[in-house]
């Protein structure tokens, strides 16, 4: 006990005092504007409030309404769609890509890679600017259609509940599918190569080769990309915002467009605080919940 | 290593359909941002730069989104020093839950932090001003450069700061001279990271800004498509020029971009 109570925290830090006082800015900030406030949330969902003038304690009610709420449950069921798109499509593409790349040979290697990782950096503002114009009902995609004799399908993909999720969803795809190809490409590059080489000897194939050597190796990858690209999917605002505003009636709302929408549009801050509060222990059980998997898996 | 001629075949051409995927977008809103405007024939138009720019207000929400990205990278990167120093290099009790409790930064939802932050800020008379659209920023990077950089200065030699206590260094002297100047990779990542999503921010900056003052550069955008929807030469070129710096220092600093995502989310 003695010693460690003489223990220095580090070379040249003497003090014990020394730590927290690296610590205490960076804490403060953190704890305002990010511990408090999510504390504050829970503390809203508690209420029915209109943003101003007197709030009414209302228990669970806003939690129990939501289960009979068919706005959010259509943002349930959208975002499971939307998770198709935004992690299951992008894993299969980003590991097929990977294992080509890996696989070698390829010219312009570092060219590609930039050029499908391009859509990670760019503003979802413009993302969604980008795509509008493609989906518009004179825009290239119904061009496109028109002249390979499919004009009968072409439509304002955005506008037409039956496309719109899908439409959305594909701009997911769009995004996420250089980030998951990159994840898999650096799990891959771990791969011995003397593997490869005495997989080949054997005279595997490249399909082969996939299964018995990549897919095993690429375990830990795969469970970040998808803790990555289901959270994306659950928390898709700005391009909802800026696409279709959640519409045609429900058919592209998403739990975090319905936050916004809930406390600012329909000033129903209790019941916009019970969505965001859900949101956040889905995150937080999809965070622990994949991993978990992934680890008993491996 | 040999593979066969079919299948070098068969790779390029699935690498190319995904390429022209990833690129179909972009070339489509760059082709649009050069073509005719309303009412006027076609040709190449580069003034539609000029004229998105000023009809669209993008000086002064460019101008905004520069301040913001400022204080949210300076302040994000000072303080996640001090953190990841402390955590990274001293021993002290409560360590381990304190550490865990900055990585739950790292999951917690804007959606979750905006409501009580934007009415209790407006009680206090902020919004609209920088502080509410950086701080909270602030707040979601340290959690990311904590964990980032405790990991950096952990992976240090010990000797390092061994030397540094001969030499008579305290810890402050012993940060600034010795870990920080053998961080600098580690340090340009988080910066580069840091700047690329303030520079995209949208809930944030939307919700913070009621009176529309302070809108940053994708506000800026947003509300011009709001306004001038049939106006897509414009309207492409005011997006092209608020994609164009992340993207310029993608294609520069792209090594950072790719590890810090890669491994900096990947925990």
């Amino acid at each position: 006990m003695v010693t460690r109570a003489r223990a220095r925290p580090s070379a040249v830090a003497r003090s014990r005092v020394t730590p927290f006082l690296f610590l205490l800015p960076a804490f403060a900030v953190y704890a305002a504007f990010a511990l408090y406030p999510l504390g504050r949330a829970a503390q809203f969902s508690l209420f029915e409030w209109r943003g101003f003038g007197p709030s009414t304690f209302v228990g669970l009610d806003n939690y129990v309404d939501l289960a009979e709420d068919a706005a959010f449950r259509a943002a349930i069921g959208n975002a499971l769609v939307l998770i198709l798109f935004y992690a299951v499509i992008p894993l299969v593409v980003g590991l097929v890509l990977a294992a080509v790349l890996r696989r070698g040979q390829v010219r312009g290697m570092g060219v590609f890679r930039t050029v499908i990782f391009l859509p990670q950096v760019i503003a979802l503002v413009v993302v969604a600017v980008a795509w509008r114009q493609i989906y518009s009902p004179v825009g290239p995609l119904n061009g496109l259609l028109d002249a390979v004799g499919l004009g009968a399908l072409a439509r304002g993909w955005l506008g037409d509940p039956g496309t719109a999720l899908i439409a959305v969803g594909v701009i997911g795809t769009w995004i996420e599918m250089g980030l998951v190809m990159l994840l898999m490409l650096s799990g891959m590059s771990r791969i011995p190569q003397e593997l490869f080489e005495a997989a080949r000897l054997d005279g595997a194939g490249p399909v082969k080769e996939f299964f018995a050597i990549i897919l095993p190796a690429v375990r830990g990858e795969i469970t970040v990309a998808l803790v990555l690209t289901i959270i994306a999917a659950l928390k898709t605002f700005d391009l909802v915002y800026m696409t279709t505003s959640g519409g045609p009636g429900n058919s592209t709302t998403v739990p975090s467009y319905e936050v916004y929408f809930r406390a600012f549009d329909l000033r129903e801050v209790g019941s916009a605080s019970a969505v965001a509060i859900v949101l956040t222990v889905l995150i937080f059980a999809i965070n622990v919940g994949v991993t978990r998997i992934g680890e008993r898996e491996s | 290593m040999r593979v066969s001629r079919a299948e070098t075949t068969l790779n390029y051409v699935i690498l190319l359909a995904f390429a022209a995927f990833a690129l179909a977008p972009v070339l489509t809103i760059l082709a649009t941002s050069v073509s005719a405007p309303l009412g006027e024939s076609g040709g190449l138009h580069l003034e539609n730069f000029a004229r998105a720019w000023t009809v669209g207000g993008f000086g002064r929400s460019l101008g905004n989104s520069v301040v913001v990205a400022a204080i949210v990278v300076m302040l994000a990167t000072v303080l996640s020093i001090g953190s990841g120093y402390a955590f990274g290099t001293m021993r002290f009790p409560g360590a381990t839950p304190l550490f865990y409790l900055f990585l739950l930064g790292m999951m917690i939802p804007a959606e979750a932090t905006v409501i009580p932050l934007f009415f209790d800020l407006r009680t206090l008379g902020l919004t609209d001003t920088y502080v509410a659209i950086a701080l909270p920023q602030v707040a979601q990077s340290i959690a990311f450069g904590t964990f980032w950089l405790r990991a950096q200065f952990r992976a240090m030699p010990t000797s390092l700061l061994e030397a540094a206590a001969l030499d008579g260094a305290g810890p402050l002297r012993a940060l600034r001279s010795i870990l920080v100047p053998a961080s600098r990779p580690a340090i340009v990542t988080m910066l580069v990271l840091v700047f690329m999503w303030t520079w995209n921010e949208f809930l944030i900056a939307l919700v913070m800004t009621p009176g529309g003052s302070l809108r940053t550069a994708p506000l800026g955008l947003a509300t011009f498509q709001g306004q001038y929807t049939s106006e897509t030469a414009l309207l492409a070129a005011g997006a092209v020029i608020i994609a164009l710096p992340t993207v310029i220092l993608f294609l520069f600093l792209q090594r950072h971009f790719i590890r810090g995502m890669l491994e900096g989310v990947a925990k």
